[in-house]
């Protein structure tokens, strides 16, 4: 992340997000869980030397979790999660598909126990082509619509 | 100074005197050799002198809860349950009991009833809530079909009926016809008959058109043949898997009307069949079997009514005795 790529300021403690596929910070910021006490920046359409154009988000004083982590790998492949604190990056690494997605996807079955009781949904992720499949009913969700299901 | 002796950690064989699952809730859980289990052991007690099989669950309880109403599976299991001389307790009709009446959650009609019985045997229209129950109950749970999702014992009395009648499952060429797209029966046959070297012939209207998923994993034991012409293959098959088309599957009645009569099986079929070939299907049928086969010695369906009755006493006596 260059300082001179975009405007925006460094954050001091929390979570830089980079190299986002250009036009996927607006969904991921829908599904991070950024409560509203929180500051975040966003910059879309950012000229990148990498990857052409891409979006960038930084989240001030909250270092994201392994559910959001899972959302990432899922909306935005290949982004760079940088966790900050006290201007440092002390961990960087690639977002990835996971493996399992639980928690993070309603399933998209009505008629799915998890759509009819209070219940946590549990994923199995296929990554190529991308696909999830219910742990519960079974069912296979593609691509567009698991990104329709995340929650 | 004694060399400590290094400990290599292997995976433990699977015994070929056991059964790996607590819980028989997605044909997607069974390894051939689970399958295999079951079969032998189905076998052992169709033989079984009934006063010998009485004692087999003494002092048991099984519950058997419809949440549905399902009057072939729910007797089928009752009289497996009883046959192997266990109690058996439950509800036929959901709206007799709390679940149905006074808005019970399916998770907390679970919690009341592992605490009555020693086997759970359940059918629902919820897909996935057999799975949840396996999750909550500290009693195994027997699926008895979640909605269009799974029917486990429906595959395996139909993969007893095949072995029991052909002596075999290898090397069998199998066809199914009728509503491949939808149908939830063939999807799970089809899925099973992959653990064996079988040929499959998919035989429907585009519309209802096997899926691509099922049909790639068919081609991973054997070769797969599609087309739309019944008469195509006939003289090839050992075994037909005839389904019903259902008619809200098609969004214009007028293709509805094309096909319905075309995948029936009548007398027209004796002349290009071979002698062992044989006619199954899950029932209840409509019109694509006509009742002029029923006596023939191609037709297998009504056996496998009764070939449930010794599967599903080998799924109860083995899971009514698990700790889990």
């Amino acid at each position: 992340m260059n300082k001179d790529d975009y405007r925006l300021k460094s954050i001091d403690n929390g979570t830089a997000i980079d190299h986002i596929p250009k036009g996927k910070a607006l969904q991921l910021v829908n599904v991070l869980e950024i409560g509203e006490e929180i500051t975040f920046t966003m910059a879309v359409n950012v000229p990148s030397k990498r990857v052409g154009r891409k979006d960038i988000i930084l989240i001030e004083g909250k270092e994201l979790n392994e559910k959001e982590f899972a959302k990432i790998g899922l909306i935005a492949i290949g982004s760079t999660i940088n966790i900050v604190r006290n201007k440092k990056v002390i961990e960087k690494f690639t977002a990835k598909i996971p493996k399992e997605a639980n928690g993070i996807i309603k399933c998209n079955n009505p008629n799915c126990i998890t759509n009819i009781e209070k219940i946590n949904t549990k994923f199995k992720i296929n990554s190529s082509p991308l696909e999830a499949k219910c742990g519960y009913c079974e069912r296979f969700m593609k691509e567009e619509e698991i990104l329709k299901q995340i929650k | 100074m004694k060399k400590k002796s290094k400990r290599i950690k292997s995976k433990k064989p699977e015994s070929k005197t056991s059964f790996s699952l607590t819980d028989v809730i997605s044909m997607q859980d069974f390894s051939k050799h689970d399958i295999e289990f079951i079969l032998e052991k189905a076998s052992i007690l169709e033989l079984m002198h009934s006063s010998k099989k009485k004692t087999i669950l003494f002092g048991k309880t099984v519950a058997t809860l419809f949440f549905e109403p399902s009057t072939r599976t729910r007797l089928s299991f009752e009289k497996a349950a009883q046959d192997l001389g266990a109690e058996v307790i439950g509800f036929a009709d959901p709206n007799t009991s709390s679940s149905g009446s006074k808005g019970e959650s399916f998770s907390d009609t679970i919690k009341v009833v592992e605490r009555y019985a020693d086997l759970i045997i359940a059918r629902t229209p919820i897909e996935g809530a057999p799975r949840r129950a396996a999750e909550i109950s500290s009693k195994p749970i027997i699926n008895a079909g979640d909605g269009s999702n799974q029917h486990p014992t429906q595959t395996l009395l139909d993969l007893y009926t095949i072995k029991k009648t052909f002596g075999k499952i290898d090397g069998l060429k199998i066809g199914f016809s009728g509503d491949l797209k939808y149908g939830r029966t063939v999807h799970s046959l089809s899925k099973a008959l992959s653990h064996y070297k079988v040929d499959q012939y998919f035989i429907a209207p585009k519309e209802l058109e096997m899926p691509q998923y099922y049909v790639e994993n068919a081609k991973k034991s054997g070769k797969v043949k599609l087309t739309e012409d019944l008469y195509k293959y006939l003289g090839e098959l050992d075994i037909l898997y005839a389904t019903r088309i259902q008619k809200e599957r098609f969004p214009d009645p007028i293709e509805y009307q094309r096909i319905k009569n075309v995948y029936i099986l009548d007398s027209k079929i004796l002349s290009k069949v071979k002698k062992t070939f044989k006619i199954m299907h899950p029932l209840p049928r409509v019109n694509e079997i006509d009742p002029s086969l029923d006596e023939t010695p191609h037709a297998l369906y009504f056996d496998q009514l009764s070939n449930g009755i010794p599967v599903r006493e080998a799924l109860i006596s083995i899971l009514a005795g698990v700790k889990k």
